[in-house]
């Protein structure tokens, strides 16, 4: 039996939005809702409200001493962002091109780069994917992340072209040794200003070419290769997986499922309309098609769930819940971004959310708990958090909490139902 | 430790406060566990220690003496009175004093020229090579994960201190679990309470959301087991490959998670492996200096780790190992770094051990495009770690044809 009606306004909301404001569940159905996501609206308040923090744009060894600082303030603009939001959509994509596209300050080492990137992200990434991949080959924080600095003719550096086609574009499997080599030289040649973070291109520095990559020969340049890696039909199928895997469900899709998302996408590599595909796959309407909630989608749900901005929270249980639930924005692992499914449910997992859940119900106005009865307080806390009705198993749980409301909102918030995008 | 010691240890250690946290996980159940998973007291222990990022093996075990090696790194090589002689015209890195120390009382071995065939010079894929130790597919599980499910299939025979649960510890059926080196404090009274009853399964729910309850009840489960043993732990930073350390713990975030796995050890934890890690390793640029910071780091962690552990029988059962996803280029690039290579040294420690070289130093002149050729398949060490340490055959988590090398005393 598919999802009903309101069970698929909540999973859209939580996987095309960022999770449901208190009553956004009832507030219209699916096709509505999903049309009104896909089409936001310019003039978002919540976009006003948060500006993003101003970073000086040299990227100097100075500077570099603050880049984690600069790291850490970054992650909680961009959390307060996702929070404050009443169109969501072009923020989700940006966190999902941040996992694709994934870039550590680690290495960066300046908000300015950071940021940079993550403006682009937002800007085109619900648009044509061609555009995003050559602003992404090119991206300062990039050219750092990836040592595309470092690449020059006569002396090339596999790092960008390698991750480029093994995680961004192709796929493993879909390119030889010998492509990574040639693509590796037709990105020679371009390096990040220290003083101004701009990228660009030193013409002496770049092979001239010919360079020869999966069998198609020519002098390229970075546009170039981007071009003919996007042009190839691994692309859009490598990118049809990944859309699936955070929008839809962990079981891979059926080669059907991912013709309709390539189909979609089209000629114009119209990443909005493989979204759009994807939440018309039967699978999307599948009670079974559960996704487990990233951390950062966990947190960024309760919180909007509650108003409550993350700059709100104690820094430092913000800091060491993202470090010990493993997902802090702007700090993935490697560059293969953050792992999707059931390797987030630890037992150390467990812990921080529990953890992160108090102080977020510490910091957070209850009087949505608080102004009901205790009788009915457990069904109103789900309410609150846009969840389905609670199993047995919780309700049972949860009800001896009802005269305490921090602790009923706070585990509420652990609940397995709550844990994962049902 | 029998069973009996074993159950007065827990008795002793687990505060009233805990088991009351702990809500419907009882005595009995602890009992139970304590009945079908002691550890016997001559098991084998192993600590899996990773370098992220690359550690450039010719700057661990130095061939200081190869003219060579001088000419490949001229800003970069260590000079032969640098470098801690290990004879064979090799020598540690400067950092690694103590471990040196090791290498004089015959208990850490030195495996060259460690990789495997085809090198991948992509972190990535390298990483998930030595961690699936699957070269020729990628595969979902660890060779550790393997382990665990045919092994009994217990989260708590293998445990990680790191943040995220590292693709080694994960098995088809059986993943490890994940400790916060920070302690393991749940709330008590009514929170308390609540959140285990969180943990317990609820009818027709669907799988994933099974899962999450589970995580919770495991966890309730670890801390009874293990709660106590890491009590006092230091706080734990995030593991990134780029580079973290916690500056705030002290002598580093390494010597912060060997610090709660020699705790688990002493206490009887019933883990057969544990997984630590340190970041930073990536060193395409100014690596002299970045490298011996690391592995002076490495080294007081991991030698502290060592002289703890010789002063137990328990302690006395493990072995130490120290990987990385690959060694870097023999020539160094313009940055005074050098860049993504091929095989390094495994370093394998512990009372047990047998110390020494094994396996031929590459050579510095025949190269392949640039890059060390390999001497020692990296399963081949895996393969004597599971014979020799966790005594299991290692057929079923590596597959057929491979060999054991003599790294433990028999």
């Amino acid at each position: 039996m598919p999802l009903s009606d309101r069970d698929l306004t909540r999973r859209i909301l939580q996987r095309v939005g960022l999770g449901p404001r208190p009553g956004q569940v009832d507030a219209a159905g699916p096709d509505a809702t999903l049309a009104r996501l896909l089409a936001p609206a310019a003039g978002d308040p919540g976009v006003a409200a948060t500006p993003p923090p101003a970073f000086a744009p040299s990227a100097g060894r100075a500077q570099r001493q603050d880049g984690a600082e600069q790291g850490r303030e970054l992650a909680v603009w961009w959390l307060d962002r996702m929070v404050a939001v009443e169109a969501p959509f072009p923020e989700r994509m940006a966190w999902f091109w941040h996992g694709h596209f994934a870039t550590s300050v680690r290495k960066v080492r300046s908000g300015a780069l950071m940021y940079g990137q993550n403006a682009t992200q937002r800007e085109l990434g619900g648009g044509d994917f061609r555009a995003l991949a050559r602003a992404m080959v090119v991206d300062p924080a990039m050219l750092v992340w990836l040592d595309g600095g470092g690449n020059r003719v006569g002396r090339p550096n596999e790092n960008l072209a390698r991750e480029f086609m093994e995680l961004f574009t192709l796929g493993v499997g879909n390119y030889a040794e010998t492509d990574v080599r040639e693509a590796a030289r037709a990105l020679t040649g371009w390096r990040v200003d220290a003083g101004t973070g701009a990228a660009a291109l030193t013409p002496r520095n770049h092979d001239p070419g010919p360079e020869t990559v999966l069998g198609t020969t020519g002098a390229l340049d970075a546009t170039g290769l981007v071009d003919l890696l996007i042009s190839r039909p691994a692309t859009p199928r490598f990118l049809a997986g990944r859309v699936w895997a955070r929008f839809v469900g962990h079981t891979p899709p059926a080669d059907a499922d991912l013709d309709a998302l390539v189909a979609a996408y089209g000629p114009g590599h119209d990443m909005t309309a493989m979204v759009r595909a994807a939440t018309g796959a039967p699978a999307f309407r599948d009670p079974g098609s559960l996704l487990v909630r990233q951390p950062v989608e966990w947190l960024v749900g309760a919180l909007r769930a509650l108003r409550l901005p993350a700059s709100a929270l104690p820094a430092a249980a913000l800091r060491k819940g993202l470090a010990g639930l493993g997902q802090v924005p702007f700090a993935p692992p490697d560059v293969g971004g953050w792992p999707a499914g059931a390797p987030w449910l630890t037992t150390a997992a467990a812990l921080s959310r529990l953890q992160l859940a108090r102080a977020v119900a510490g910091a957070a106005d209850l009087s949505a708990v608080t102004d009901v009865p205790t009788a009915g307080r457990v069904a109103a806390t789900a309410e609150l958090l846009g969840l389905p009705a609670f199993t047995p198993r919780t309700t049972d749980a949860l009800t001896p909490l009802a005269g305490r409301p921090p602790d009923l909102v706070a585990a509420a918030l652990t609940s397995p139902e709550n844990t994962v995008s049902a | 430790m029998n069973i009996l010691t074993r159950r007065r240890f827990l008795q002793a250690s687990v505060g009233a406060a805990l088991v009351a946290a702990a809500g419907e996980i009882g005595w009995l159940e602890l009992a139970d566990r304590t009945r079908t998973h002691p550890l016997p007291p001559d098991a084998g222990v192993l600590v899996l220690v990773t370098l992220y990022g690359g550690n450039d093996g010719l700057g661990t075990v130095v061939p200081a003496a190869d003219p060579a090696y001088q000419d490949a790194r001229p800003d970069l090589a260590y000079a032969e009175h640098e470098v801690l002689d290990l004879g064979e015209g090799l020598g540690f890195n400067p950092g690694l004093a103590g471990l040196k120390r090791q290498w004089d009382a015959g208990t850490l071995a030195v495996v060259r020229g460690v990789g495997y065939p085809q090198p991948d010079h992509s972190h990535f894929r390298s990483m998930d090579i030595w961690q699936t130790a699957s070269p020729e597919h990628p595969t979902g599980t660890g060779w550790i994960g393997r382990w665990l499910d045919g092994a009994g299939r217990d989260p708590l025979s293998a445990v990680s201190l790191e943040p995220v649960l590292p693709p080694l510890l994960a098995g088809a059926t059986t993943a490890g679990a994940t400790l916060p080196v920070s302690g393991l404090a749940l709330p008590r009274g009514p929170l308390g309470t609540a959140f285990a009853a969180l943990g317990a399964p609820a009818d027709g729910e669907p799988e994933l959301q099974a899962v999450a309850a589970r995580a919770v009840a495991d966890l309730h489960r670890t801390v009874d087991t293990l709660g106590p043993a890491l009590d006092g732990g230091d706080e734990p930073d995030a593991r990134v490959a780029g580079g973290a350390t916690a500056p705030d713990a002290p002598g580093g975030a390494l010597a912060a998670q060997l610090g709660a796995v020699a705790r688990c050890v002493e206490a009887g934890a019933p883990t057969r492996v544990y997984s630590v890690s340190l970041g930073g390793f990536d060193t395409h640029a100014d690596e002299r200096s970045t490298q011996q910071r690391l592995l002076t780091e490495v080294d007081a962690a991991v030698a502290g780790f060592l002289e703890r552990m010789a002063g137990s029988d328990r302690g006395r059962r493990v072995v130490v190992t120290v990987y990385s996803e690959f060694g870097r280029r023999v020539a160094a690039n313009a940055n005074e770094g050098t860049d993504h290579g091929t095989a390094g040294p495994v370093l394998v420690a512990g009372s047990g051990v047998r110390g020494g070289f094994v396996g031929d130093q590459p050579s510095l002149t025949d190269l392949d495009a640039g890059d060390l050729k390999p001497s020692t398949d990296f399963r081949d060490v895996y393969a004597s770690l599971l014979a020799g340490v966790l005594e299991t055959d290692p057929e079923p988590v590596l597959g057929a044809g491979r060999s054991t090398l003599p790294l433990l005393r028999t």
